[in-house]
């Protein structure tokens, strides 16, 4: 593609992005746009005072923020950042791309860092390779990830790619880990009925630690 | 407006409470139970734990994740309705002092999702300015208190050890939770640099103490209030309670907007607007007792002029909104490497820490005249929004399974990281005293009101060095346990004095207390030494407001403790036709 020609489409696409964002919002294949049920769970699943549904309501009737294209780039990282391994699933199994959508609507000062982040991944990968990043072959997208997901050796004038790729990274890892999928992998046990008994034994054999007589008459101790 | 009309209630109640949190729940609680009609005004909704509490969801059940919004700060999932700042509801400040203001609207107050860190203050609190010449002493003392905290103790229930510590007193303990991993680190950390580590003392039920709740289930989300009521609040073990006597009218959504008085100066009632209609109420009662919070207490006795009250009500000493002050607080955190790819096991324990650090120094010696506690956090948390956030700062640190990485990365690796470093977080906070002085207040703005016509306080606080040297003690300690633990700080030292090192702004803490503090004096104090006006009688005030100052100690237990004797006492005071 002729370089000068894809950074007018990119222009153009980025004017467009608010009719675009509203003509996909409420398609079935747009994929952030909730199910009624998933709606309803949103508004109800949890104890909220009226202000509270209000906002949720407000924020579900938004059109969505991202671009298609945004989101297909979303979700491309997500899965270079988090991706199957033998544990778990990827980040868009765990369905991040759709939680980064809801949160930067939520916290709206996560929208520009994306947005632009996302324009300076094409830009790079136009000036480089005269493709857009989702266009690119995979060696190519993941050259330019290495230029920037390693903050401490990347070049200086990656400095603005790098911000993006931590901001990515944050984003995805704390969707991914909230995420039923990713609670599991990472181990959590709790958020359930329980008697807290102490470290187990072997636990603290390993550290090296051992409750007091003082504790061990003081403390609660369930059989 | 054309019909503008005043809703009086006909009923004339023995006492009318604005509030509903810890000092009114208590006066609810007490009143109702000696027989008394008493009318409750809340500004916010119902909320009973039992049916509206967010216990026990997971975090994907949250589309922010947990994560906080300006309705929850604490997160999503968190018991208590608004925070620092109210839709409608402004407060404004002089010049740039700073005064960060939570406000609770709902059936309880903020002891929904308090940290129920339930401390007795101890003798030498109540007299620090004998100690120290700053402040004043308490007309009251240790002794005065005491069976309150004695009743409060086995009527709520609080879990600690008695370990004979004169300013730390005993109580009447259930027994504590055994500590966690990294609270045994710090314990040991602790005998190293000479900081005391005990159990910690928190109204949570670690046993069962009566029929109507339960015993506590370690979820570690007292946070988000407890549906079988096994922590402390106002909603769950006082108003709810209170409310099956039948002696109590509960109106909610209740924004109380003057205290009404008569020709001699008596309170007479409380004028309110209903949030729903909008409209103006009033409802009158032989007593008025004020329970709003102490900085909303302060705003509706300025709030409330009369002829007899020009400067607001019982207040020729000008003291009202003044000697305004919270806990101080500064906080540090890292990662313990001698924990990483730790062995995954339940931990959630109680909600809260399992042991902390009680005021272990001899101020006479120390830059700063007054102490602090330390409270410790850590371990296996629930994952939520924010959670790994910034591990680009950490996995190029550490060997992580006896490897050396690059800081940041991608893919399976990464994995591997947040894996290990899962559950190796650990942190600590100090919590101090803060001087309380005539010149640190809140006042009313004369040029704003709220939504409901009210004028707003605008608030003028400020810390002096005393504040900010024990901020620097704070860090310095934190980060010898820390060192002494094995740990890595990562966060919260690199605060120094172009920070002031990292003292929280005051209100920030949420300990807010002082605005209508008592004492013998009336030209200096607005309370007698029973939280009552001392220029209208049956005017009482049982928040924080009453403090002349307020330890090192979470101020709830002796909120509580206060809130009961004073109740006490209106009960007593009215047998004798006294009020």
């Amino acid at each position: 593609m002729d370089r000068r020609k894809s950074i007018k489409t990119l222009v153009i696409g980025g004017i467009s992005i608010g009719t675009l964002a509203e003509a996909c919002n409420r398609t079935e294949n747009s994929p952030v746009a909730p199910s009624e049920k998933e709606k309803d769970a949103i508004v109800s699943g949890i104890n909220r005072m009226k202000e509270e549904i209000a906002h949720e309501k407000k924020i579900d009737a938004e059109p969505a923020f991202f671009t298609p294209e945004e989101m297909t780039t979303i979700t491309l990282l997500g899965d270079i950042i988090i991706p199957k391994d033998e544990v778990s699933g990827s980040a868009s199994d765990a369905k991040v791309p759709a939680f980064i959508e809801f949160i930067v609507k939520d916290k709206p000062e996560h929208q520009m860092p994306m947005r632009w982040g996302i324009r300076w991944i094409n830009i790079q990968c136009l000036e480089r390779y005269g493709k857009l990043f989702n266009d690119c072959e995979h060696t190519k997208q993941m050259e330019i990830v290495d230029a920037i997901a390693w903050p401490n050796k990347a070049k200086p004038e990656m400095t603005q790619g790098v911000a993006f790729f931590n901001l990515m990274r944050n984003l995805v890892a704390t969707g991914f880990y909230t995420s039923e999928i990713g609670v599991k992998d990472i181990g959590y046990i709790g958020n359930a009925p329980f008697q807290w008994n102490g470290v187990p034994e072997d636990v603290l054999k390993q550290y090296n630690l051992a409750y007091t007589e003082k504790e061990l008459r003081e403390c609660i101790s369930f059989s | 407006m054309g019909d503008l009309q005043i809703h009086k209630q006909p009923k004339k109640y023995d006492a009318v409470i604005v509030g509903s949190g810890a000092g009114g729940g208590m006066a609810a609680y007490v009143l109702a139970h000696a027989g008394l009609k008493v009318c409750l005004l809340e500004a916010g909704p119902m909320f009973d734990p039992k049916k509206d509490s967010n216990q026990l969801k997971n975090p994907w059940e949250s589309p922010r994740r947990g994560a906080g919004t300006k309705f929850r700060p604490f997160g999503d999932f968190d018991g208590c309705y608004w925070g620092w700042e109210i839709d409608g509801e402004p407060y404004t400040h002089v010049g740039d002092t700073k005064w960060e203001w939570w406000r609770a609207r709902m059936l309880g107050g903020r002891t929904n999702h308090w940290g129920r860190i339930s401390l007795r203050f101890g003798p030498l609190d109540f007299k620090r300015k004998s100690i120290d010449g700053l402040g004043d002493d308490w007309p009251i003392g240790y002794e005065d208190v005491k069976p309150y905290y004695d009743k409060i103790d086995q009527m709520l229930g609080v879990f600690g050890t008695n370990e004979g510590l004169y300013n730390d007193p005993d109580g009447i303990f259930l027994p504590p939770p055994k500590p966690r991993l990294h609270e045994l680190m710090i314990k040991n950390a602790g005998k190293r640099v000479g900081v005391p580590v005990i159990p910690s003392r928190l109204s949570i039920l670690t046993k069962q103490i009566n029929k109507e709740r339960g015993a506590c289930f370690f979820c570690a989300q007292c946070g988000r209030s407890c549906k079988v009521y096994g922590d402390f609040s106002a909603s769950s073990c006082l108003v709810i309670p209170a409310l099956a006597t039948g002696n109590i009218d509960l109106v909610t959504n209740a924004m109380a907007r003057e205290v009404m008085t008569d020709k001699d100066g008596l309170a007479t009632g409380v004028s309110y607007i209903n949030k729903e209609d909008m409209q103006e109420y009033q409802v009158t009662g032989r007593t008025v007792i004020l329970a709003a919070s102490a900085c909303e207490s302060a705003r509706l006795m300025l709030n409330s002029k009369s002829t007899r009250h020009p400067n607001g009500l019982s207040n020729s000493s000008d003291a009202v909104g003044r000697y305004l002050h919270d806990s101080t607080g500064a906080d540090m955190g890292g990662i313990i490497p001698e924990l990483f790819d730790r062995k995954r096991y339940n931990e959630d324990g109680v909600g809260g820490m399992h042991v902390y650090s009680p005021w272990w120094l001899d101020n006479k010696k120390l830059d700063f005249p007054r102490g602090y506690h330390i409270e410790y956090g850590g371990g296996f948390g629930m994952p939520l929004y924010g959670f790994q956030w910034g591990i680009e700062k950490l996995n190029g640190a550490y060997k992580i399974k006896g490897k050396q990485k690059e800081a940041g990365g991608y893919g399976a690796s990464l994995k591997e990281d947040y894996r290990a470093i899962f559950g190796a977080h650990v942190g600590m906070s100090g919590r101090g005293e803060a001087i309380a002085r005539k010149d640190s207040y809140c006042e009313i703005d004369p040029t704003v009101v709220d939504k409901y016509g009210i004028p707003v306080l605008r608030f003028n606080t400020t810390y002096t060095d005393y504040e900010i040297n024990q901020a620097r003690h704070m860090k310095e300690t934190f980060a010898e346990i820390l060192h002494s633990m094995g740990a890595v700080a990562t966060w919260g030292n690199e605060d120094g004095k172009h920070n002031n090192y990292g003292l929280h702004a005051p209100g920030n803490i949420i300990h807010e207390a002082g605005t209508v503090r008592m004492g013998n004096d009336p030209k200096h104090s607005p309370l007698n030494k029973y939280s009552q006006a001392h220029e209208c009688k049956n005017l009482f005030c049982v928040d924080g407001g009453p403090f002349v100052s307020q330890a090192d100690k979470n101020i709830t237990w002796t909120i509580l403790a206060l809130s009961m004797r004073t109740s006490e006492y209106i009960v007593e005071q009215m047998k004798k036709q006294n009020i």
